[in-house]
């Protein structure tokens, strides 16, 4: 039954979780309440209106046509002043009632005015020649006043001060910025850089900034003259504007009865607190005992509140935000995010300043992640530091690299610098320009544009680049793709939620997965492999196998090439063969016809250009295992002579590189496992860059490095630890894989994965055992071993009809040419 | 979309496309694509992506498109329509009848 749900508040707060309630098809009849008599507009774009470099249509969200279009009863400029929560009722000025099922409070927050003598005036508010800085009125009407006059103070040495100060100077020629604290934006940066951005804002700007400035009486009988400060100054101004803070607006849910502190108190799914039906978000609200004041924190909470209003995920959790910000203030870039000075005797700082260009670059390490960092002067590293800051990522061991672009691949391209036909994937020729098409035809998603241009999908590394030019060309803000979190594109879920619901449910198949798993059931192309290979990976035998989720190579077990044939590839364990293998693989070669014979990276022979419905035939013929060069799958072992033959090899690698291979042959996980064996540090098996490599080092111990890749991505593995035994290897070598198996995201390559987690997390849960699941990944690897059976095997009768039947066309193939 | 003008012709028996897969049938001189999706319904396209000739019958499909398994290009199986911007394909009528597929009206 549609239920009634009523929004307090018509600001950004509450439009977007209105939007993402949408988004998610909840059945609501759904009205909305807003102060001020408008559709919905970007607050923080104000400050753009105010600078003259936007007009207000520029900075509607939504306008009133979005309201009517999805049924939404608007009462703009009508103000609750009741909430009667037993009676589920909330009450207008104008003397209305309207029930509600759900009610949601999102009334934001108001501009903060502190004690001064004349301020007000009796009779209208505030003294003529004041304002604050809050709301469309506001600006408009300041807009309208500096016109006609010459001088404005700002009281406000924060990020809003600083806009409307900048703003002003649009229209009124002598601006001056009074901050009652030491240094501006000391909420954001510490002294040194507070000064810094002073500096900048005096000489480049050319605004007066008085800080220690408390404002205590505004001067002037009809209208504002000037402003006097405690020590006695008198600036002479006529236009006053006051941007000293905000405060939450939480008069209606206290004046009903609701728990309210500093904010309206609420859960982690944004319900007020000992409240069934409401909720509340946004700057009014407090959750965990913060209250924020950015946009960032708001997106994640209305997503939040919207999951569980509507059931997507009624499990949906907000856990707070970490706060960074990014931006030009008054035309300086300044970036700040967690701590602005060092907490403990422990805390790293790391300084950079060049007072004369205007640049202050500090970090704050802490355990080795980023606790806190200032860029005032260069944002260039803003975004690293950001997402360092945010995942808590693992730091380069050069500091300086976090703050500067030293040496190596110039690693921030920028888009503006690029020219329109720059190929930026190079694997599918995707132009810069046919990004930027897609961006402006209203596609504004990373991963919307990655479909529709397929720019990314090859080897991957583009990505970061598709990423800037997608948010450069949609205007500095890319939207965000809900479905980035998902482990498919096809089922609207993380990871570990998708396994819980698959474990709850007990989903053993694909089809079983959508059809209760995906709102309306419907099945998507592009998740079956991925959704296969999860189920498998949790319910090893008991997985209901449908072939259609598998992708051609895993039907048939073999590789596609690019017309249309196959490639088979013999188990090769090791690396290591015999005369006999080799003189049966020559004669199945020879009795097939086969175009191309080739020894593969892995130490293995590819059998190229074989028709799919030759393919059991040839298989019988070989009589040995599939060697894997298909599938998400563990696929070789490479090692190098080792210890048998090498004048300096220190271990026996080949006999570890082929037990290791014989015991997880075929283990299916989120991405290939290529791994490797080498018999001493001179690593001619190039251990070092493996999924999982190892080294024997002197003295019988092996070294286990993960992570590792030297594929279109190269990357050095991090040591895991240092062992003793083969045994020892093999064992936590399966330990290492099912922890990857179970929390890597769909395609995550181990380079992605171990940095993401970080080496010593893995350590602790793969060596040290801190968490206590060592026993049940071991268990784990165990079961899929036991549950190996070689798919070659599958080649007297066919798992369905026509598995093996052709597929190719007759005539309009691109034929390979056959080397002699 | 492309719906092409094809003279009845009856390929063989259902049973020849599991569920959720497609198979490749010789039509004169064409090649076609015959899909069995898994609520049972066929859909017939041709058999040859137009990007860089790809074995269609060899991709994965759901209940609306098919992904070409060389680059995974997606094309609709009713219109023939590319999502990504590619060509689009021949859609064609067809049908089960007592257990076979009949291509055409």
């Amino acid at each position: 039954m549609t239920q009634r749900l009523v929004v307090i508040g018509n600001g950004m707060a509450g439009a977007r979780t209105v939007e993402e309630i949408l988004a998610r098809g909840g059945d609501f009849s759904i009205t909305m309440f807003g102060d001020e008599p408008y559709g919905n507009y970007n607050r923080i774009m104000l400050s753009n209106l105010l600078a003259g470099v936007e007009d207000e249509a520029g900075i509607y969200l939504n306008d009133l046509s979005w309201y009517a279009d999805n049924d939404i009863t608007l009462n703009a400029g009508v103000r609750i002043e009741r909430i009667d929560r037993f009676a589920k009722k909330v009450y207008a000025t104008d003397g209305t009632a309207t029930p509600y099922d759900k009610l949601i409070i999102a009334t934001g927050s108001s501009s903060w005015t502190p004690p001064m003598k004349n301020v007000h005036n009796p009779k209208r508010g505030f003294h003529q020649g004041v304002f604050a800085f809050r709301t469309l009125d506001d600006t408009r009407g300041m807009i309208r006043y500096a016109r006609d006059h010459e001088r404005a103070v700002v009281i406000g040495g924060g990020l809003l001060g600083l806009e409307a100060a900048r703003g002003l100077q649009n229209h009124l020629s002598d601006v001056t910025l009074l901050h009652a604290m030491g240094h501006l934006m000391e909420r954001q940066l510490d002294e040194k850089a507070g000064h810094m951005l002073q500096a900048s804002v005096e000489n480049k700007l050319g605004i007066k900034v008085i800080t220690n400035a408390m404002t205590t009486e505004i001067l002037g009988k009809d209208r504002v003259t000037g402003v006097k400060l405690a020590d006695g100054t008198v600036i002479p101004c006529d236009v006053v504007v006051i941007a000293a803070g905000i405060r939450p607006n939480t008069q209606v849910a206290a004046d009903s009865g609701l728990t309210v502190e500093r904010g309206i108190v609420v859960d982690d799914q944004m319900r007020v607190q000992d409240e069934d039906d409401i909720y509340s978000v946004g700057e009014c609200a407090q959750h965990r005992g913060n209250l924020y004041g950015l946009v960032a924190p708001l997106w994640d909470q209305a997503k939040v509140l919207a999951d569980h209003i509507t059931g997507r995920n009624v499990e949906a959790a907000y856990t707070g935000s970490k706060l960074s910000t990014k931006l030009k203030v008054a035309g300086i870039d300044v970036a700040s995010m967690g701590l602005i000075a060092p907490e403990t005797d422990d805390d790293e700082v790391i300084i950079y300043s060049e007072p004369k260009k205007g640049v202050y670059k500090q970090l704050i390490i802490r355990d080795g992640a980023l606790a806190g960092a200032i860029l005032v002067g260069d944002n260039s590293k803003a975004a690293s530091l950001i997402q360092s800051f945010d995942r808590a990522q693992a730091l380069p061991e050069e500091r300086a690299e976090m703050l500067f672009d030293i040496g190596g691949p110039a690693g921030e391209v920028k888009p503006e610098d690029m020219p329109d036909d720059a190929q930026v994937c190079n694997c599918n020729g995707v132009s810069k320009g046919a990004i930027c098409g897609v961006v402006n035809a209203g596609c504004k998603t990373v991963s919307g544009v990655m479909d529709k241009t397929r720019a990314g999908k090859g080897c991957g590394t583009c990505k970061p680049l598709v990423q800037r030019i997608v948010e450069w060309a949609a205007g500095g803000e890319a939207e965000e793709d809900p479905a980035a979190s998902w482990y498919v594109p096809g089922v609207p879920m993380p990871k570990p939620e998708l396994m819980a619901a698959i474990r709850k449910y007990e989903l053993k198949s694909v089809s079983a997965v959508f059809d209760k798993l995906v709102p309306g059931g419907e099945h998507d192309a592009k998740s079956k492999m991925g959704l296969a290979s999860l189920l498998k990976m949790m319910w090893a035998d008991q997985y209901e196998d449908e072939r259609d989720a598998r992708f051609i190579n895993d039907r048939v077990h073999g590789n596609i090439q690019k017309d249309g044939t196959f490639s088979v590839v013999p188990q090769m364990k090791g690396g290591v063969t015999t005369p006999a293998e080799l003189k049966r693989i020559a004669e199945v070669a020879e009795k097939y016809n086969v175009p191309m014979v080739k020894l593969t990276g892995g130490q293995r022979i590819d059998l190229l250009g074989i028709p799919k419905e030759q393919l059991p035939a040839m298989w019988a013929d070989l009589d040995m295992p599939s060697g894997y060069a298909y599938a998400k799958s563990f696929r070789t072992v490479k090692t190098c002579v080792g210890s048998d033959f090498c004048r300096f090899g220190v271990g026996d690698s080949t006999a570890l590189g082929i037990a290791i291979e014989e015991r997880y042959q075929g283990l299916e996980g989120p991405g290939k496992m290529k791994l490797a064996v080498t018999g001493c540090p001179r690593n001619c098996a190039e251990a070092y860059v493996k999924d999982l490599g190892v080294v024997a080092i002197d003295g019988g111990k092996w070294e286990i490095y993960v992570g590792g890749a030297a594929g279109a991505h190269i990357r050095k593995g991090d040591l895991l630890c240092t062992v003793d035994s083969a045994e020892e290897v093999i064992r936590l070598t399966g330990r290492f894989l099912q922890y990857y198996r179970e929390n890597a995201n769909w395609l995550e390559r181990t380079y992605a994965f171990v940095p993401r987690i970080g080496i010593e997390r893995i350590r602790e849960i793969v060596i040290e055992d801190v968490d206590g699941i060592a026993e049940a990944l071991d268990a784990a690897v165990e079961e899929a071993v036991q549950s190996y059976k070689d798919p070659w095997k599958e080649r007297a009768v066919p798992a369905t009809p026509g598995q093996f039947r052709t597929s190719l066309p007759l005539t309009v193939l691109p034929q390979v040419p056959v080397r002699s | 979309m492309t719906i092409a003008p094809i003279a009845e012709t009856v390929l063989g028996p259902i049973d020849e496309i599991p569920f959720g897969e497609g198979r490749t049938y010789a039509v004169g001189s064409d090649m076609i694509a015959v899909f069995r999706l898994r609520d049972g319904s066929l859909r017939a396209v041709s058999a040859v992506c137009p990007h860089k000739g790809g074995p269609l019958a060899d991709g994965q499909i759901d209940n609306r498109v098919v992904v070409c398994p060389l680059h995974l290009y997606a094309w609709d199986l009713a219109t023939g329509c590319s999502q990504s911007g590619q060509p689009p394909i021949n859609v064609y009528p067809v049908r089960v009848d007592d257990g076979h597929i009949i291509l055409g009206d």
